[in-house]
């Protein structure tokens, strides 16, 4: 709340400075002195120098406060187990709605966070009106020596907007960071080896309290724990069967959409279909999973053959549907950038459509095509909710695509819905299946837009 | 084989072909027709709740109110066993387990139900008030027809009792159906007649204008300065690099950067709409900048120079001539960014937006769900009155999306240059 008014406040005088910089600017126009700018352009001056300083102040102390006083009042008490716990408990008495033990360390901590939570308050609004009056005092006396108020105006856009593009970095940059630092915590204690290669899995398995004593035995049981070939060969395996659905049908639907369908059916069935595109994927795990799924085990029954509710077919065909836009939409397009003379060459030479297509379109259009599929395979792998809802949770690993398996995503959730401890491999080993996900879909991507991009080169 | 015939096989061949792109596309349209269907099949009855009318005695005595009844103390007072007293007068029951079962054809809410009802009409005490009372779940299916009767007792969540209760009063026309407006309203519960989805519209709302509000503005400058700005330069490219490399990152990998970065170090509240938002801004952030690069891309280069011939210096230029114009693609593209992030679920998991909030959140820090998130929890409930939930948040989710494409598209046609 004191936060809400305190930003008010900072965009109120940033506001307020605009209309003083113009007018302040206005009165410099006297006898034959011109302004070196429009006058708007020193309101914006003064209003940018009064805003963006304070608010770089309170978005920064902003985000680190409550770390930093967290680790401040921890830092008092050194010998406490379980910490984040007794921090939560400081907390919730602090605000008064703690109910249970009260220890005297909590009363100690909960005092000593009253303190410094006042102290960050206060240094905060202080800084930041600090840095406000200083800015604004500097900012005038430029405008009072009639800078060139257009130019600095337009330099500190400039550094605006090259900072916002550097947002995409700096996601990049978290992204990696928080894998790796989970990931190497968790190699540190199972071998990297032991977790590409071992083909056991099963998380639940694993209680570890601390990780740095675990004896020879206690290791191998662990490794058993955290063998993740069955999760790589599962997603792979519904990867393929999505795959099997969605590359003969998009594949087929881009063709006819791209060299027969008239412009008439292409406006309006393109569009429907790029609706399966839109649909969140919690819809189509929904109905794999109370539809598609209970459909497949009763057709089973029916024919003597035993289906898993939860199998590998089901999560595998919804997910194929679900992809069959991306290839469609991406293999017309791709279709369509083939130079028409290449068609008539072959029509001059007797070719029916079907065999141009066959002969002379497609492989022209192949490596784009590839590339498509590739794009597909990488959204297949990444896929979530599908498989959550659809697929199993036991590690099997099976080819039979009736049985249930599961996939890198879906273990990623069911290790981490609910509550976690950091400090457990568990947690960590998401992390790393994290990791492994994030470098497969960036390899995978990588070849597809090199594929396409080589092709595109050839015809431009 | 002579030449007619190999021309006629040339010719079925061709046939084939193109029988087998007329099936494709037929059957992916046939794959949307039958997920809709299926989804509208099971959902549209949500929308109704089933009542059974109630004569509830407004006998003051049962209140134990201490002295004068005015509105305030009436508004204190219990209504349970009133409630109850009148509940038990719709059909005779020999033993307290009957009488449980009678009660059980009652949401638990009946209680508050008759509250709201009496509490405002102390001009009626001691009179017969009718109240149309929120049937239970399985009063509910079996009304709508869910619920197969013909199977022997022990299978059915109805009991042969209250199976006879239920004709009894099916003869004696109390049991009715009503809009269901506690699915809009109410929080998420145990009880699948008492759910709704006002805490996950809420929260649904929250994130997205967060998620508005930090990534419109941020991509918007991005790719103004990546089109008009940006030397050819070693960062240039690596910004790029980055930018299309994140747009096909999976989204349950920004689950983990949230949970990683934004809660544990940064320590953000858990749960809540704030975390939701700012995650879900950093994932549609690239989708929404290669839409916005692309239709400054499309403004021609005559406006720019016009506008420089005339003096204007290359930020007037942009932010006066080529940002306008390109203003319909940039919106459009977010609100599509937007929409995807709008039914996106896998990286809310991660960050414990899963947590059974029964409180409708009031603001952004409130614990909440969202309304994908509300699909997936009530999707793993056994009982049958939370499928046609489920289905029911779905078509409001697919509504708001296609309201959100519907507006993009519009947006496009209607205020797009075309520039040749």
């Amino acid at each position: 709340m004191m936060n809400l008014l305190l930003l008010a406040i900072i965009l109120a005088f940033s506001l307020s400075s605009y209309f003083f910089g113009r007018s302040e600017a206005r009165k410099l126009i006297t006898g034959n002195i011109k302004l070196n700018a429009l006058p708007a352009y020193y309101g914006y001056f003064l209003a940018l120098w009064c805003g963006l300083p304070a608010l770089i102040i309170f978005g920064g102390w902003s985000l680190f406060e409550s770390t930093i006083i967290k680790t401040l009042i921890l830092s008092d008490f050194s010998n406490i187990q379980s910490r984040d716990l007794f921090y939560e408990r400081t907390l919730s008495f602090f605000n008064g709605n703690f109910s249970g033990e009260i220890t005297n360390e909590i009363k100690v901590a909960s005092e000593r966070y009253a303190y410094l939570n006042n102290l960050a308050h206060n240094s905060k609004i202080a800084l930041v009106a600090s840095a406000i009056i200083a800015s604004v005092v500097f900012a005038y006396k430029k405008i009072k020596n009639n800078n060139k108020a257009r130019d600095d105006v337009e330099k500190i856009l400039k550094v605006l907007l090259f900072t916002s593009s550097l947002v995409a970095i700096l996601t990049t940059l978290g992204i990696i960071a928080s894998l790796l630092f989970e990931s190497i915590k968790f190699f540190s204690t199972i071998n990297i080896f032991d977790f590409l290669f071992g083909t056991s899995w099963s998380p639940q398995r694993a209680f570890v309290r601390d990780a740095s004593t675990i004896s020879p035995e206690e290791y191998l049981e662990l490794k058993d724990a955290f063998g993740s070939v069955p999760l790589f060969a599962g997603t792979a395996f519904i990867a393929l069967i999505a795959m099997c659905v969605a590359v003969p049908i998009g594949l087929f639907a881009g063709i006819y959409l791209a060299e027969y369908a008239s412009t008439s059916v292409r406006k309006y069935s393109k569009p429907i279909i790029e609706i399966l595109a839109g649909i969140p994927t919690v819809v189509y795990g929904f109905f794999a999973a109370l539809t598609v799924g209970p459909f497949f085990r009763s057709l089973g029954e029916s024919l003597g053959l035993t289906v898993s509710s939860e199998s590998a077919l089901a999560a595998g065909l919804i997910m194929g549907i679900m992809i069959i836009p991306y290839i469609s939409s991406l293999s017309d397009d791709i279709i369509n950038s083939v130079p028409q003379s290449l068609r008539e060459g072959s029509y001059a030479i007797g070719a029916t459509k079907s065999e141009t297509i066959k002969k002379v379109v497609i492989p022209a259009a192949l490596p784009g095509i590839i590339g498509s599929i590739l794009l597909a395979v990488s959204r297949a792998i990444g896929e979530t909710m599908i498989v959550v809802m659809a697929a199993g949770l036991a590690a099997n690993l099976t080819i039979n695509p009736l049985e249930s398996t599961t996939t890198i995503t879906t273990q990623i959730v069911m290790i981490l819905v609910g509550d976690q401890e950091f400090d457990s491999p568990k947690t960590q080993a998401a992390f790393a299946l994290g990791l492994t996900l994030f470098i497969a879909t960036l390899f995978l991507n990588y070849i597809a837009l090199r594929v396409v991009k080589k092709y595109r080169e050839k015809y431009d | 084989m002579t030449k007619e015939e190999r021309l006629k096989k040339r010719y079925n061949s061709e046939k084939r072909f193109k029988f087998y792109g007329i099936l494709s596309v037929s059957l992916a349209m046939i794959f949307v027709l039958v997920l809709i269907q299926n989804i509208v099949s099971k959902g549209s009855s949500a929308f109704s709740r089933t009542t059974i009318e109630v004569d509830v005695i407004y006998d003051a005595n049962l209140l134990e109110i201490e002295g004068p009844i005015t509105k305030e103390a009436l508004n204190n007072a219990e209504f349970y066993d009133l409630s109850v007293e009148s509940i038990l007068k719709i059909f005779p029951s020999q033993n307290a387990k009957e009488e449980r079962q009678v009660l059980r054809l009652f949401s638990p809410d009946f209680e508050y139900e008759v509250k709201r009802v009496l509490s405002k009409k102390p001009n009626k005490i001691n009179d017969i008030v009718p109240i149309r009372l929120t049937a239970s779940d399985d009063v509910d299916q079996l009304n709508k027809g869910n619920f197969p009767r013909d199977l022997p007792e022990d299978r059915r969540r109805v009991s042969n009792f209250q199976l006879n209760i239920y004709d009894n009063l099916v003869e004696q026309d109390k049991i009715g159906k009503k809009f269901n407006d506690y699915f809009f309203t109410k929080g998420d519960s145990r009880d699948p007649e008492l759910a709704g989805i006002g805490g996950s519209l809420m929260g649904s709302f929250f994130t997205i204008v967060i998620c508005l509000i930090l990534s419109f503005p941020i991509a918007i400058m991005a790719s103004i300065y990546l089109e008009e700005f940006a030397p050819k330069n070693k960062i240039t490219d690596f910004i790029e690099i980055n930018i299309n490399n994140l747009a096909a990152v999976p989204s349950i990998v920004y689950g983990l950067l949230g949970l990683g970065i934004l809660l544990s170090v940064m320590e953000f509240p858990r749960s809540t709409p704030l975390v939701a938002g700012i995650t879900l801004s950093l994932m549609t952030l690239p989708r929404i900048i290669i839409p916005c690069r692309a239709s400054l891309k499309a403004v021609p280069p005559s406006i720019r120079e016009a506008a420089l011939s005339v003096g204007a210096s290359k930020f007037q230029t942009v932010f006066h001539h080529v940002v306008p114009l390109a203003m319909p693609g940039t919106l459009s593209g977010t609100i599509i960014g937007l929409a995807q992030a709008l039914g996106e679920t896998a990286p809310l998991i991660l960050i414990g937006m899963v947590a059974f909030v029964v409180d409708i959140p009031g603001t952004p820090v409130d614990p909440s769900a969202s309304l994908p998130v509300q699909v997936f929890l009530w999707s793993e409930q056994a009982e049958r009155g939370f499928v046609e939930k489920t289905s029911a948040t779905i078509m409001m989710l697919l509504g708001f999306l296609i309201v959100m494409n519907f507006i993009a598209v519009y947006l496009r046609q209607k205020f797009e240059k075309k520039w040749n």
